[in-house]
């Protein structure tokens, strides 16, 4: 989000120059330019016009996602509302919102460029950096770690490695507090994980099989007495 | 207790469905009943039966549905579906589970604001939920349950589901409009409050996932019935959702009022064998912690209050006594620290600072004092910013160190004489390593 300044989550455009560290030994991830916020030391460049909408004619959107765009679009009394739908839908055809997807999404949506970056940034669900096709998001926040989220991401770390197609990310809590430490792999739920389980988890993840089926949270039953079918 | 409202049949296969659902008594005779009733005797029957709002706040949902503006102006209706408080995880289960429980009390509830257009904003991460959710608008379409002419009467409603993209802040009502209008999800000034100036500046009700499913039951079993459920000012019954060190966690609908150690011990099966309970979030990790000696608080907003804490989404976090508070403040700091939009001053800088210190104590570089500045960082956080996001990390972090400084001093002293050079300053052997000292 805004706030972060680590320059992993709130990147600006798609084609930043990757994060090095640039003193040996620092912790401290920072863009080549040195900065620890990506674009902020770019100075702009004032030969150029800003980028308006992009041209319908010359930026060929793919038939489905044009409709599936316009289909978000039709439901709101302020076609802008489509936004966060229609950057989703993008992503999820392009992998990132790469500024070809962002340039296809301002040519349906009639927006422009800067705009719909401005509000990827704010998300931590919408990614503008290229990353790994298969997310997986870890939850570390009080719950999951008081249960030992911290060690999970840890062995996930390690048994993934550096999976190019995998997208492992810590994240906040999850809102499945009951199932800790826990994962959501491509939007399934899984857990309570137990740590011989993560090796399994981690071949799951890299064959995109289903995570862990005997574990995934639509099949669990609810914990309150009250709650058993009559 | 009285039985469960929400949860009664929440197990029962396919309730998601809305076959299922009818057989349970749903979109039976109280939604004609309900849509039948003059507005205003819909709004007093909302009012009389004391249901507060479930989302945090715990303002009057009745009073609330008043406020609306009357004439023939674009209305709408939020359902407020984005659940990032950490720790809470009920409208997940009540979504995933019986999701037509909710549309049933969007239409009663837009009904009584006079909306005719209603939103579900869902967060992004309840991927599988957002399906199911769906799938029952769809099938309640079909039904004619949510359209034009409801029931033969002449009230009509729009409803669609809205996903949002993972954010914290987009849970507060106004950053939630600005993100369900497309925008960064930054909050708004208020007043204008959203019933004045909402969605599209329109006349807006927005209101909590478990608020709106409770409204049926209310209809069904009139006001006074339901006002008789729970304790005075707390009526009728809430899911709590308790995690953390506990042996049964999960959710569980209880009558407000019931005694904190029947939740955590009774229903959750307390910590594991051996240990105690050392510290406990009552309504989430925004709220100020309580600890092992509170467990007798009665579980209502007011005796909350009074205790100097608050129900506020209903998220029992237990920790027991092999934790370190200076662990969980610092990951309580580290949440608000990601989440804070950057839009105020005290909350962007001041749950930074935070985060920094934290570190600090546990790199063995910090000293007593700065406890007491993160003392005072919190206390200048507290209600000088557009939204409590801020307030919400300065509440539990300023009574962690408030209840536990002996323990806070004690960690600063150990982590300090075992890595007398912190984290910051290599020993002098590694910086002419690095030829720094040349
Ligand atoms: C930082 C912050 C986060 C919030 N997050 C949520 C949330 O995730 N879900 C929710 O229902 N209310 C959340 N709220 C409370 C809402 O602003 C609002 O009070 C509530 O949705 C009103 O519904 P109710 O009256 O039915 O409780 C949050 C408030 C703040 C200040
Ligand atoms: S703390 Fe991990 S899901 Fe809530």
């Amino acid at each position: 989000m805004a706030a972060d300044v680590d320059g992993v989550n709130g990147g600006s455009a798609g084609d930043q120059a990757p994060i090095t560290a640039r003193h040996p030994g620092e912790s401290v991830r920072r863009w080549s330019n040195g900065s620890r916020v990506p674009g902020w030391d770019d100075a702009a460049d004032l030969s150029k016009p800003p980028a308006g909408v992009p041209d319908a004619a010359t930026t060929p959107v793919p038939a489905d996602l044009r409709a599936e765009i316009e289909d978000y679009m039709a439901r709101y009394p302020d076609h802008r509302s489509a936004a966060i739908p229609a950057l989703r839908a993008a992503q999820e055809r392009h992998g990132w919102c790469s500024p070809e997807a962002i340039d296809q999404v301002a040519a349906v949506m009639r927006l422009t460029p800067g705009y719909l970056v401005a509000v990827a940034s704010f998300y931590d669900m919408l990614e503008l950096q290229p990353v790994g096709r298969r997310s997986v998001y870890v939850c570390t926040n009080i719950s999951c770690s008081l249960c030992g989220a911290d060690e999970l991401y840890a062995r996930l770390e390690e048994e993934l490695g550096e999976d190019p197609g995998v997208n492992l990310r810590h994240f906040e809590c999850l809102g499945a507090c009951d199932i800790a430490p826990m994962a959501s792999v491509d939007g399934v739920y899984v857990g309570p994980i137990e740590p011989g389980e993560i090796a399994e988890l981690a071949e799951q993840i890299r064959t995109g099989a289903a995570p862990l089926p005997a574990k995934q949270l639509l099949d669990r039953k609810s914990a309150d007495p009250g709650a058993a079918p009559r | 207790m009285t039985g469960a409202i929400l949860f009664a049949d929440i197990d029962e296969p396919g309730l998601a469905t809305l076959d299922v659902y009818r057989r349970r008594g749903g979109y039976g005779p109280r939604l004609l009943k309900a849509l039948q009733m003059p507005r205003e005797a819909l709004v007093e029957e909302l009012k009389a039966s004391g249901l507060r709002g479930r989302g945090g706040a715990g303002f009057s949902m009745g009073t609330k549905a008043s406020f609306m503006p009357k004439g023939q102006i674009d209305k709408y209706l939020v359902c407020n579906a984005d659940e990032s408080e950490p720790g809470t995880f009920k409208d997940r289960e009540l979504m995933q589970k019986s999701p037509h429980m909710l549309l049933e009390g969007m239409i009663i509830a837009a009904y009584a604001a006079g909306a005719n257009r209603s939103f579900i904003y869902i967060r992004g991460e309840y991927a599988q939920q957002a399906v199911i959710v769906e799938r029952a608008i769809a099938e309640a379409k079909a039904a004619g349950l949510i359209g034009e002419r409801i029931l033969g009467t002449d009230f009509s409603l729009e409803l669609w589901l809205h996903r949002g993209a993972g954010a914290y802040i987009c849970g507060e009502e106004t950053g939630l409009l600005d993100s369900l209008e497309g925008k960064r999800g930054n909050p708004r000034l208020k007043p204008p409050f959203p019933a004045n100036q909402g969605l599209y500046q329109g006349p807006t009700l927005i209101n909590h996932v478990e608020t709106l499913a409770t409204i049926p039951h209310i209809v069904e079993m009139g006001a006074q019935e339901y006002a008789a459920i729970g304790v005075q000012n707390s009526t009728g019954t809430k899911l709590v959702s308790i995690s953390g060190h506990v042996r049964r966690p999960g959710n569980y609908e209880i009558e407000l009022g019931t005694p904190a150690r029947e939740l955590i011990y009774g229903l959750a099966g307390g910590p594991g064998e051996g240990r105690t309970v050392k510290l406990w979030f009552p309504g989430g990790s925004s709220s100020p912690v309580l600890t092992g000696d509170d467990l007798d608080v009665s579980y209502d907003f007011d005796s909350l209050a009074k205790a100097g804490t608050m129900l506020g989404s209903g998220a029992i976090i237990v920790a027991d006594d092999t934790t370190s508070v200076v662990d969980v403040a610092l990951k309580t700091a580290q949440f608000y620290k990601h989440e804070s939009c950057g839009k105020c001053t005290p909350c962007r800088e001041g749950t930074n600072w935070t985060v920094k210190m934290l570190e600090r104590v546990k790199s063995g570089e910090a000293t007593p004092m700065d406890l007491d500045i993160m003392a005072s960082v919190c206390e200048n956080i507290i209600g000088h910013c557009l939204c409590v996001l801020g307030d919400a990390m300065a509440m539990p972090v300023g009574s962690m160190i408030k209840k536990f400084r002996g323990e806070f001093e004690a960690y600063i002293e150990q982590a300090r004489a075992a890595n007398p050079w912190g984290s910051g300053h290599a020993p002098v052997e590694a910086l002419e390593a690095q030829g720094a000292l040349a």
